[in-house]
């Protein structure tokens, strides 16, 4: 399509022509990570504007969950960012625990924080690999998914699930960990260093690699600040800031770890933050490891925890407890609280109002990529159309979470 | 339990409690409180933007990021929508909760000016809430279908919905139709006469140490 437009100045007559053209990008583009339509506006190779409509994995959660009970509403949880599943169940489940005045015991604090890192691995093994496929490398891929494979086994021996756990509850977490699962992780964490060595190897030096990433969607701190950024995209930007030292939650304040901070704000200094983020999530998983002690893993007040089966096969009370709890729930007395974790996207809020029944009254989820996804149509401004992939790439947008 | 509130009395107030008294000295905020460890503050619609710059702006406060705007619906108040916006200090570390009431008709004013990103949190509210913003551009739906009718998070549009879509393969087009449920969506009453009495004679000893384990 080419537009001619006539404008008169003066007396002479001056015409500008332009040619620009709009594509969609997606809903069912490979590289869009999920269903995104982006409409472009280019001239030429060049984007001028770019427009995400989002919405189209719009599933309701928040509607749904105003009609669960509180314990039904946390698998809807891992079904939001389906790429890191326990991060998020442990916002709402810190939510509740709240409002509830309770507070999980060590043991169960341990194994979230334990899992939660896992999972952050889990998750920037898979963004990593995938942004390396976007802009055209097919080997990181493949060794991060056979990597991912033994994260999932460790999420399926502690939940009996690969992918929506269903783990971390209000009160605590869902059962302890099996007998030897320790050593198993312990045994992985030491040889996990060497596959970041190999994946770097891939990448970091790649002549390729940089040329994509290197100075391409650059956002400086203030930009960065102001459209909402928040976890490795934040950090990038120059911005030491991580919640779980800013305001930590569980554990997190008697771990030792240090927070990686970018300067160029661009792609590749992106990349950078999540594979140093790896390493400093291996250090907190081995850290976690030695200060677990064995321990209940749930809050010990049966109004808000079930009782174990053997419980229940001699006590009257226990089984009374465990149907109540499966049919009417707890009752979360009335308030409202925001409550984020520094999920591996970023900050992931829910705020929850409850009104003293059995439902929340609302529960608005801030997902980490709504604030990065907006910022899509200032960072791909006069930049190739190929570069629109590195940079949606290098953002970690997953849809479940977006479009909610 | 008089000792105690004796000696709390002469405590110093907390950090947060200074953040909110300095915030309340700001003109547009018509109060505040602490819920839960959390700093909630009241702001009078029509003097919003100022209220928001100021609180980006003031070094006491410097809320450099809005980190969610959402709307709650209350449909038994005269102005039923709350309008939450959750702001963050990197550099203070701290956070408030600002809040402001509208109804279905009155717009509030758009904080885009002073936030970038709060462009799609408001187009989040107008379409799953109906809530107007005034001076907001781009006030598309965000969500929804293109071409979706009403706002499905108001607590009066059921949940099930009105529309339900399916491709019609005579048709070759995906088509609405009233939604059709084989089985009435089911809500049960859990607020029985039998919870009138949540404190059974011989169990407050059971709350007070509940209390108690949660303050220690």
């Amino acid at each position: 399509m080419s537009e001619t437009t006539v404008t008169e100045i003066g007396t002479s007559t001056r015409t500008v022509e332009f040619d620009s053209h709009s594509i969609n990008f997606g809903p069912q583009h490979p590289a869009a990570h999920g269903v995104l339509r982006l409409i472009l506006e280019l001239d030429g190779e060049i984007v001028e504007r770019a427009d995400p409509h989002i919405g189209l994995l719009h599933r309701g959660t928040e509607k749904l969950i105003e009609y669960k009970t509180y314990m039904q509403a946390v698998p809807y949880f891992d079904r939001l960012d389906y790429v890191s599943p326990m991060c998020e169940e442990h916002a709402f489940a810190l939510a509740v625990e709240k409002l509830l005045g309770i507070t999980a015991p060590d043991r169960a604090q341990w194994i979230r924080v334990l899992f939660a890192e896992i999972t952050r691995i889990l998750n920037h093994l898979l963004n990593l690999t995938t942004y390396a496929l976007d802009v055209g490398a097919i080997t990181p891929s493949l060794w991060g998914f056979e990597e991912r494979e033994k994260l999932m086994e460790f999420h399926e021996a502690a939940s009996g699930a690969r992918l929506h756990a269903n783990y971390f509850r209000p009160g605590g977490v869902a059962k302890d960990l099996p007998a030897g699962l320790t050593d198993k992780i312990a045994a992985w964490a030491e040889t996990f260093p060497n596959f970041i060595d190999d994946l770097e190897g891939l990448l970091t030096n790649n002549r390729i690699w940089k040329q994509r990433t290197v100075d391409i969607g650059t956002f400086t701190a203030e930009q960065a600040l102001a459209w909402g950024f928040s976890g490795p995209p934040l950090r990038a930007s120059g911005v030491p800031w991580d919640l779980r030292r800013a305001q930590p939650y569980d554990k997190y304040a008697e771990v030792d770890f240090e927070i990686p901070c970018g300067r160029n704000g661009d792609c590749y200094d992106r990349y950078l933050m999540r594979i140093y983020e790896m390493r400093e999530s291996l250090k907190i998983i081995k850290q976690s490891l030695a200060k677990m002690k064995p321990g209940p893993v749930k809050v010990q007040d049966r109004k808000f925890t079930p009782p174990s089966r053997g419980e229940m096969k001699r006590s009257m009370e226990a089984l009374i407890h465990h149907f109540k709890l499966y049919t009417e729930g707890y009752h979360v007395p009335a308030g409202a609280t925001y409550t984020a974790v520094e999920s591996p996207k970023g900050e992931f809020g829910v705020y929850l109002v409850a009104d003293g029944t059995n439902k929340p009254y609302r529960c608005k989820i801030r997902a980490t990529g709504f604030a990065f996804l907006q910022a899509t149509d200032v960072l791909t401004k006069r930049h190739m159309l190929a570069d629109v992939c590195a940079i949606i790439g290098s953002l970690d947008v997953v849809f479940g979470e977006i479009d909610r | 339990m008089a000792e105690e509130t004796a000696a709390a009395e002469q405590v110093p107030p907390s950090a947060l409690e200074l953040l909110g008294q300095a915030i309340a000295s700001v003109s547009g905020i018509t109060g505040y409180r602490i819920e839960s460890n959390e700093l909630v503050a009241d702001a009078a619609r029509d003097s919003l933007l100022d209220v928001m710059t100021a609180l980006r702006d003031d070094p006491r406060f410097s809320f450099e990021q809005v980190m969610d705007i959402c709307g709650v619906d209350w449909p038994d108040r005269v102005e039923r929508f709350d309008v939450v916006y959750n702001l963050l200090s990197v550099s203070l570390n701290q956070r408030v909760r600002v809040i402001v009431t509208t109804d279905a008709v009155t717009p509030v004013p758009s904080v885009h000016t002073v936030w970038p990103v709060a462009t799609w949190w408001e187009r989040e509210a107008w379409d799953l809430f109906g809530i107007i913003f005034s001076g907001q551009p781009d006030l598309r739906r965000i969500l929804t279908d293109y071409g979706f009718e009403g706002h499905p998070l108001r607590k009066d549009f059921p949940m099930t919905g009105y529309v339900e879509v399916r491709f019609d393969e005579d048709r070759k087009q995906v088509i609405y139709e009233p939604v059709k449920l084989t089985q009435d969506f089911r809500s049960f009453d859990f607020l029985s006469p039998w919870e009138a009495m949540t404190t059974l004679p011989g169990d407050e000893k059971v709350f007070t140490e509940r209390a108690e384990q949660a303050k220690g």
